[in-house]
């Protein structure tokens, strides 16, 4: 547009000097213009993002007393002791463990929701909004709840165990209860989410091929998964990506689920500290040893990374080579 | 040609915009010095008793206001949160109160904190005990970080109730004489349990771990986790052995109700009535009087302690350098620490002070707690409060502990055998030192 604007010829033959200035700095509009439009999310980006990263990783170099005045440095020696500190592959294993037992139901139920909320549900919306419902509670406030429903002696859990004659289980100091108990609570909050934008994918799906796979005989069931599954393929990466990052980076609901002496450790025996606790724990109260933490977040950093490409990997296998599919691509 | 100046003009607003966004985000926060009220933050943690005294100090100056935060909050809540404050140069109180465990740790770098000896405040060294006084010290005594606030002399605090219930007498003199030693404490449990009130004898074996150890290590060796010297000893201190050794009588008599400290379920198991006694710092009266509510008023009583004396815990206030209103915050940490500031603290929630002359003044010597069924608390916490001997505490003081108490719970829990704890306590300890 500016180039048509431009290669009009002049109506009075004005000064070239001015008309040559006037085309440089429509060059450099056309040029430049468009990187000072997105410059806003780099720049926030550069002080929120990159920033942090870069002086995480340049703490973690160092000595650095999260009080002292002197932080010598120390090279990849926080790095060195770290992977051989079992109390760090301990809260690693927890992070895997709550993230795999909380991930895998929580996509299938979400996917299972979304189903339903597709058909002709009276008062659809209302339906689909209360799954949200979860989403917009406070986390402390849900981890506090759930602390509570899942106490020892005064818990409405084991209250309930004891009703149908079950032995009490030690929900906090019992490595795979208290797994168990966080991912209630992981679940309980994201579920709902994930199924809105798994539905919002099915409506994005041709009504036409569902009736074509009708044609060819094909039953409810045997529709959902040869053609609402395959073309919910990129939402299911996207909602396993976002899953992970969070999963990875539990804090709040261990955090609050624990209450007393020192909860960061996440049970007496950390039996559900996860990786960002075991961060904390060191960077802050009771160790004050910001190096050491910065070292825990890089490496947490670097597993994100690399679970989230095992993620797309697997994913990307397990949708290839579908017959239905091949008909279905968009 | 009109399109490209309203194109280039959009490009230019959009600039200014973001310039504008970034430095409005980095500005602002510096409220200049003001000459109308100040407002002083006083950072606090469980319970001071400084209400009235804020009332009366607002009273007397007109141009200040004072805020309290982190009223009942809990220690291992209130720590982190201060230390961040003080690293990242702000958001820290004019005033913060800082638990002995943690001293130690401000006082390896002191230039966080305003040096009090620097505003005259060397006069005041008559108004406190004076092991109290060293330790808001520095270790080469140049600088003075904060003014001795408590001191927590212990008892025994115990519902009357459960006591009847369980046949055992229930008046202060005569449940004292029950338990001159600790393994008189565990008979006394045993025959509690046996009575089968529905109620465990004590709250956790970790409160009583903490305590029999800071009476054992003031009683012998002075130091507890750490020698004078800075060394690890949890494997070679006699007192920590000896306490870790009682704990497990107390563990295996089944004397207690396993209730993690300071957890939820801690508080509602007071308001449930499911023990009968805790180791009682003087603070913790008020704490307990939080917990277990209005309903329980007249129920608990204060006996003495097994063994003799001890002290837990007890505060300093200290003025950050990051602080706009030193000078103020200065004049009112003074006054709250001075004997009539202690006294009216101790009045309003209990804790112990730290200033002799409170302790002689007759509000103390003779006050009662009416909560705790008017028990002469003044006498029980105040007699010997002078000749408390204090415990050294290490550098790494509250990492190490912490260790050393969860290989309590674990015992406490089953989740380990006595034996496998104590080696968990000494590797663990060893490593959280070293970090």
């Amino acid at each position: 547009m500016t180039v048509q604007l431009d290669a009009r010829p002049p109506v009075a033959p004005a000064p070239g000097r001015q008309r040559r200035s006037s085309g440089r700095l429509s060059r450099l509009d056309t040029r430049y213009s468009p990187y000072l439009y997105i410059a806003p999310f780099f720049l926030l980006f550069a002080v929120f993002g990159v920033y942090p990263l870069a002086y995480t990783f340049w703490v973690s170099l160092h000595d650095w007393d999260l009080l002292g005045t002197d932080h010598p440095f120390v090279g990849a020696e926080n790095y060195t002791r770290l992977l051989a500190d079992v109390d760090f592959w301990h809260a690693l294993v927890n992070t895997l463990g709550i993230f795999v037992i909380s991930t895998v139901p929580q996509l299938l139920a979400a996917l299972w929701l979304a189903n339903l909320l597709n058909r002709g549900l009276r008062a659809r919306t209302g339906w689909r909004m209360a799954v949200l419902v979860p989403n917009v509670t406070s986390t402390a406030a849900v981890a506090i709840v759930f602390g509570v429903l899942f106490g020892r002696e005064f818990g409405m859990v084991n209250w309930l165990l004891d009703l149908v004659g079950m032995d009490a289980i030690e929900w906090k100091s019992n490595r795979f209860a208290s797994w168990v108990a966080i991912s209630a609570m992981v679940d309980w909050r994201w579920t709902g989410y994930n199924a809105l934008i798994l539905l919002a994918a099915m409506q994005a799906i041709p009504r036409d091929l569902y009736e074509a796979a009708a044609i060819d005989g094909a039953n409810r069931a045997r529709q959902f998964w040869s053609v609402t599954v395959p073309l919910l393929k990129p939402t299911i990466i996207f909602c396993t990506i976002i899953a992970t990052i969070g999963g990875l980076q539990l804090f709040t609901e261990p955090r609050m689920f624990h209450s007393g002496t020192n909860p960061i450790r996440g049970g007496p025996l950390r039996e559900s500290q996860t990786l960002t606790m075991y961060m904390f724990e060191n960077a802050f109260a009771p160790h004050y040893n910001f190096g050491y933490g910065s070292a825990v977040a890089w490496l947490l950093f670097a597993l994100i990374a690399l679970v989230a490409a095992v993620n797309v990997l697997v994913l990307r296998r397990l949708g290839g080579g579908a017959g239905p599919r091949k008909g279905a691509t968009r | 040609m009109a399109v490209l100046p309203r194109r280039r003009l959009a490009a230019v607003a959009l600039a200014a915009t973001t310039a504008l966004l970034v430095t409005a985000g980095c500005g602002g926060g510096d409220d200049a010095e003001a000459d109308g009220p100040v407002t002083l933050t006083v950072d606090v943690f469980g319970q001071f008793g400084y209400d009235q005294l804020y009332q009366e100090y607002m009273a007397a100056h007109p141009d200040v206001k004072i805020v309290e935060r982190g009223t009942g909050s809990n220690l291992d809540e209130y720590s982190p949160k201060l230390t961040q404050w003080l690293a990242a140069g702000r958001g820290a109180g004019d005033i913060v109160a800082i638990e002995e465990g943690l001293l130690v740790e401000y006082k390896a770098n002191p230039g966080n904190f305003v040096n009090l000896l620097d505003h005259g405040a060397a006069d005041l060294k008559g108004n406190f005990l004076e092991w109290k006084w060293n330790a808001g010290l520095t270790a080469d005594g140049k600088q003075l970080i904060g003014l001795g606030t408590d001191v927590g002399g212990i008892a025994i605090c115990y519902r009357k109730d459960l006591f009847e219930k369980a046949g055992l007498p229930t008046e202060r003199d005569a449940v004292s004489k029950l338990w001159p030693t600790w393994q008189d404490y565990i008979a006394t449990g045993e025959k509690f349990v046996a009575a089968r009130t529905g109620a465990s004898f004590l709250d956790a074996a970790t409160n009583t771990f903490n305590t029999i150890l800071l009476q054992t290590a003031g009683n012998t060796t002075g130091y507890s986790y750490y020698d004078t010297n800075g060394n690890v000893v949890v494997d070679s201190n006699p007192a920590v052995r000896q306490a870790w050794d009682t704990t497990m009588d107390i563990i295996d008599s089944g004397l207690s109700g396993k209730y993690g400290s300071w957890s939820e379920e801690w508080v509602s198991a007071f308001k449930q009535t499911k023990f009968a006694t805790i180791a009682c710092p003087a603070w913790m009266t008020g704490v307990i009087e939080g917990n277990a509510g209005p309903a329980a008023k007249g129920k608990w009583d204060i006996a003495r302690v097994p063994g003799s004396g001890g002290n837990w815990g007890g505060s300093h206030l200290a003025v950050p350098k990051q602080s706009k209103h030193q000078a103020q915050a200065i004049e009112l940490a003074k006054f709250l620490t001075s004997a009539k500031g202690q006294i009216g603290a101790f009045k309003a929630k209990g804790p112990l002070p730290s200033s002799p002359q409170a302790l002689d003044d007759p509000a103390i010597a003779g006050s009662t707690n009416a909560y705790f069924s008017g028990a002469p608390v003044g006498a029980i916490f105040g007699t010997g409060a002078k000749s408390l001997k204090p415990v050294y505490m290490g550098p790494k003081n509250q990492a190490v502990r912490t260790e050393v108490e969860n290989a309590v719970r674990t015992v406490e829990l089953g989740q380990r055998s006595p034996a496998q704890g104590w080696t968990d306590a000494v590797t663990n300890a060893k490593k959280a030192a070293a970090k």
